[in-house]
């Protein structure tokens, strides 16, 4: 009896890990809307005017919200579009079109996106239009509503705004935005973009188009606020189903944010960047570590997730090299201590090389010029040395001048960390004279 | 020799092993059980019950590491319809590829067949040099397509190279370690032939990694050279000359044959079918074997010789030591402190310098004992030195009074060379005074 109660009991933690794993990982990788975005209330309330304007009211309109990379700005305006369906005049009326510069590189095929969202692929059939300008009015006129007096309003959304001004002659943003100025249809122009200097990248007619309304996303959130994200992040919501489990999990959550080492390790990834995306990469890592065994996230969990993100990947691609492939890099970055980052060749490399032979080694001897190329080559193709671009194709292998992209501390690093390395060649790589 | 190398086996990934029996099935859990109970990496990428997964997520690590290896078996464990993409020609990738962008919305209605899309896609490397737009695109499809697709890129180079400019989706960085020697032993020593011990194997692989780990661990080149050396190995034992436990005569017997082997089979300058003929003909005749690279010891006329020595001369040493060596009555030339303590001018080091046709013919007659005449033959013969790129033409080929040109020939040839004209270039050499 009491066997199969303990078994009762580990199902229903395997169930509830299960739940956890669902409810966090879409929260983290699905990107879940939040109820209300956090930090961006201001924004979130103007967007809302302006496009409750169009959607209800027939005005026409143009904005551009821009912010860096992971900030929320899909996510706001997702919030945004949300809370404005739930009008109802709204949620009959509006059409909506997502276009995304990723996607459609082109503005023709950005004109045929169009007509398919707005399900006017029957209505335009095989017409043939003289000019861009003439499609979008084609298609504009068609969405009028019976009678005749207005158009239903249009919302214009392009994601990636940027490489859209990168079109030829601007086409489609000049059109849209020639639209949205004048009376013909209730358009409204959204576009979403990373970079601050959007503007210098649009025509000076695009640009007078243009309402020059921005909605800037520079959220600067404390150390504190920070924390407090990251443990709404962990927690679990009211609604779980088994009440005892969400309490136990949401008060480990809080004993991890004021645990001393896990603050340290936020820390760290706080000063390095403070976006959603990077600490919801963190969380992942910390949450696969989760398991019935241990059914909570400890500090250590959050220690070793912030190794792994924190790793240098060069470093690591060093650990897999062989021992001649080594002291090649070992010779280069002598060569680069004592000739000040000066190109070098893989002749000079080799001699540097047999000059440690003479002198210092005992574990390696002196391999043929082609075994040796063979190794140059082959931390070529793994990107550590480049060519310089200079150089036309007339100079012959062993000549050609490359440049070391390793950094002084890398090598080091990874020397500490290379299996069995040999003591004379650790040694070399430690004498400041060659 | 990186050409040599594409000629010879043109899908570099695969090194081909003719007549051998290898076993393709080694599966890397059973070897390294450690190291996926420590990364849980299937955890990361997924759990059990497929709930959602990060939308892309970069793997690296070195090549022959066994990256594709472990996903096509997790794929299978988790039991996934997944579509797997491989890199393997130019074309064929962007025809995937234009199918993949234009049709996403056609995915949804595939996610009605499937779960879970995972796409994995070996050689990521390659997607830099596609379209800028498609590894943005790639890395965010999750949200473009609003299902549940996650990207898994494979790759030998870090991430660092391949963010774009303006940033992009960051993927998950997961770093597949490489092979410790040990493991390398272990799955070396699977491959093993029914008819000989454990044991016997196990002291070849040694007696190979002694040879070969310094140099190279890539997994496939290391089998193959294990495949292709074995019966030599094995040879002094059916012979009936030594018994399985005399390791030290089997070493003694082998390490020339591995030595050469390094020099030969492992620099592609001969094929694996070659190597395993001049092992079955006797040991006497070992000179029989030419790597590619002796071809290229063409078989020059006499003043094509001494022309190229001349230019190899004016390549190698600075003009105004010219007087030096080729004229009867010179100077002294002081090497100066400056020039003696900067060693890295030496030209061996930096390369061979152009120089104008005026000075290669200056050289040609002082070098060449008897009385040459300036016929249309001497000149040509020029023109068949640049055709066999042992010269290269450096000037335009619009200038036709001052053609330059440079030596691209190495010192050992160049001292073959001048050995069958009895002619002393190293004396003639400014680096080397």
């Amino acid at each position: 009896m009491s066997k199969r109660k303990i078994q009762e009991d580990h199902l229903l933690i395997g169930e509830c890990i299960s739940q956890v794993q669902e409810i966090l990982r879409e929260r983290f990788c699905h990107q879940q809307l939040p109820d209300r975005p956090e930090g961006l209330e201001a924004q979130h309330k103007h967007l809302l005017e302006l496009l409750k304007r169009t959607a209800v009211h027939g005005e026409s309109n143009s904005v551009l919200i821009v912010g860096p990379r992971g900030v929320g700005k899909t996510m706001l305006l997702k919030c945004v579009l949300r809370d404005l369906l739930e009008e109802k005049e709204a949620q009959k009326n509006l059409l909506q079109v997502h276009l995304n510069g990723l996607l459609q590189t082109d503005d023709r095929i950005a004109l045929k996106e169009i007509t398919r969202q707005l399900h006017l692929e029957n209505v335009v059939g095989d017409k043939v239009f003289g000019s861009f300008a003439e499609n979008l009015a084609f298609l504009l006129e068609a969405l009028k509503k019976g009678d005749r007096s207005s158009s239903r309003p249009v919302l214009f959304v392009l994601e990636e705004f940027d490489l859209f001004a990168h079109h030829k002659n601007q086409t489609l943003l000049y059109n849209l935005l020639d639209v949205s100025q004048s009376a013909q249809a209730p358009v409204a122009v959204v576009g979403i973009t990373c970079r601050l200097d959007v503007l210098e990248l649009l025509e000076k007619r695009v640009k007078s188009r243009f309402s020059h309304r921005q909605i800037h996303l520079l959220s600067n959130p404390t150390f504190p606020q920070y924390l407090a994200q990251v443990r709404t992040q962990l927690s679990l919501p009211a609604d779980f189903p088994d009440h005892q489990f969400a309490e136990d999990w949401n008060a480990s959550v809080k004993t991890l944010v004021e645990d001393k080492s896990a603050v340290d390790v936020l820390q760290r990834h706080f000063n390095s960047s403070k976006d959603f995306r990077s600490m919801h990469m963190l969380l992942m890592l910390c949450l696969s570590r989760v398991s019935v065994a241990k059914p909570a996230v400890k500090p250590a969990d959050l220690l070793e997730a912030s190794r792994l993100c924190f790793s240098d990947a060069k470093a690591n691609i060093l650990h897999g090299l062989s021992v001649l492939e080594l002291c090649l890099i070992i010779a280069m970055k002598h060569l680069n201590d004592v000739y000040e980052g000066e190109p070098f060749n893989l002749q000079m490399v080799h001699n540097e090389f047999k000059k440690f032979l003479q002198r210092k080694s005992n574990s390696m001897y002196n391999f043929e010029q082609p075994v040796i190329m063979k190794a140059f080559e082959h931390l070529q193709q793994l990107e550590l040395i480049r060519p310089l671009d200079s150089s036309a194709a007339r100079i012959q292998r062993e000549y050609q001048l490359m440049r070391l992209m390793l950094d002084h501390s890398q090598i080091m690093e990874a020397l500490q960390k290379y299996p069995q390395c040999p003591t004379d060649i650790k040694q070399w790589a430690m004498s400041a004279f060659s | 020799m990186n050409l040599l190398n594409h000629l010879c086996y043109p899908n570099p990934t695969h090194t081909p092993t003719p007549n051998l029996n290898l076993n393709p099935n080694l599966n890397r859990s059973q070897i390294r059980p450690s190291s996926f109970g420590t990364l849980s990496f299937w955890k990361i990428i997924c759990d059990t019950k497929l709930h959602y997964s990060y939308p892309s997520i970069f793997i690296y690590g070195h090549r022959a590491s066994g990256k594709s290896h472990v996903m096509h078996v997790l794929l299978k464990e988790l039991e996934v319809r997944d579509i797997c993409c491989q890199f393997i020609s130019l074309d064929q990738r962007r025809y995937i590829f234009r199918i993949q962008l234009s049709h996403l919305p056609d995915v949804r209605s595939l996610s009605q067949m499937c779960t879970y899309i995972f796409q994995v896609m070996e050689k990521a490397e390659l997607l830099r040099d596609t379209d800028a737009n498609l590894l943005p695109a790639l890395l965010r499809l999750q949200e473009l397509v609003e299902d549940n697709v996650t990207i898994i890129l494979l790759s030998e180079i870090v991430w660092d190279k391949f963010r774009p400019n303006t940033g992009c989706f960051e993927p998950l960085l997961l770093h597949f370690p490489d092979y410790s020697k040990g493991e390398l032993h272990t799955i070396l020593s699977q491959d093993r032939h029914p008819s000989y011990s454990d044991e016997f194997y196990s002291s070849y692989i040694n007696i190979l990694l002694g040879v070969f780990y310094s140099v190279c661990r890539d997994l496939r080149e290391l089998r193959h050279l294990a495949a292709l050396n074995f019966s030599k190995f094995c040879e002094p034992l059916e012979e009936g000359k030594v018994k399985e436990t005399d390791t030290h005569k089997l070493w003694r017997n082998i390490e020339p044959h591995l030595k050469k082997a390094m020099q030969t089979v492992y620099l592609r300058e001969v094929s694996s079918v070659q190597w395993e003929q001049m092992q079955q003909t006797e040991e006497k005749e070992n000179g029989a074997l030419r790597g590619l690279s002796a071809h290229t010891h063409v078989e020059l006329p006499y003043y094509s010789k001494f022309l190229l020595i001349a230019a190899y001369l004016a390549s190698y040493n600075p003009a105004r030591t010219d007087k030096r060596f080729f004229l009867k009555h010179h100077g002294k030339i002081r090497k100066t402190n400056f020039l003696k303590k900067n060693e890295k001018t030496s030209n061996h080091l930096l390369g061979p310098k152009p120089f104008p046709l005026d000075r290669l013919l200056a050289i040609f007659y002082s070098v060449v004992d008897s009385r040459v005449a300036p016929t249309a033959s001497i000149f040509s013969q020029i023109s068949s030195l640049v055709t066999l790129q042992l010269l290269t033409q450096v000037s335009h080929d619009d200038q036709l009074d001052a053609p330059k040109y440079k030596c691209a020939v190495s010192m050992d040839f160049i001292c073959a060379i001048s050995r069958t004209v009895n002619f002393e270039i190293v004396k003639y050499l400014y680096d080397f005074l």
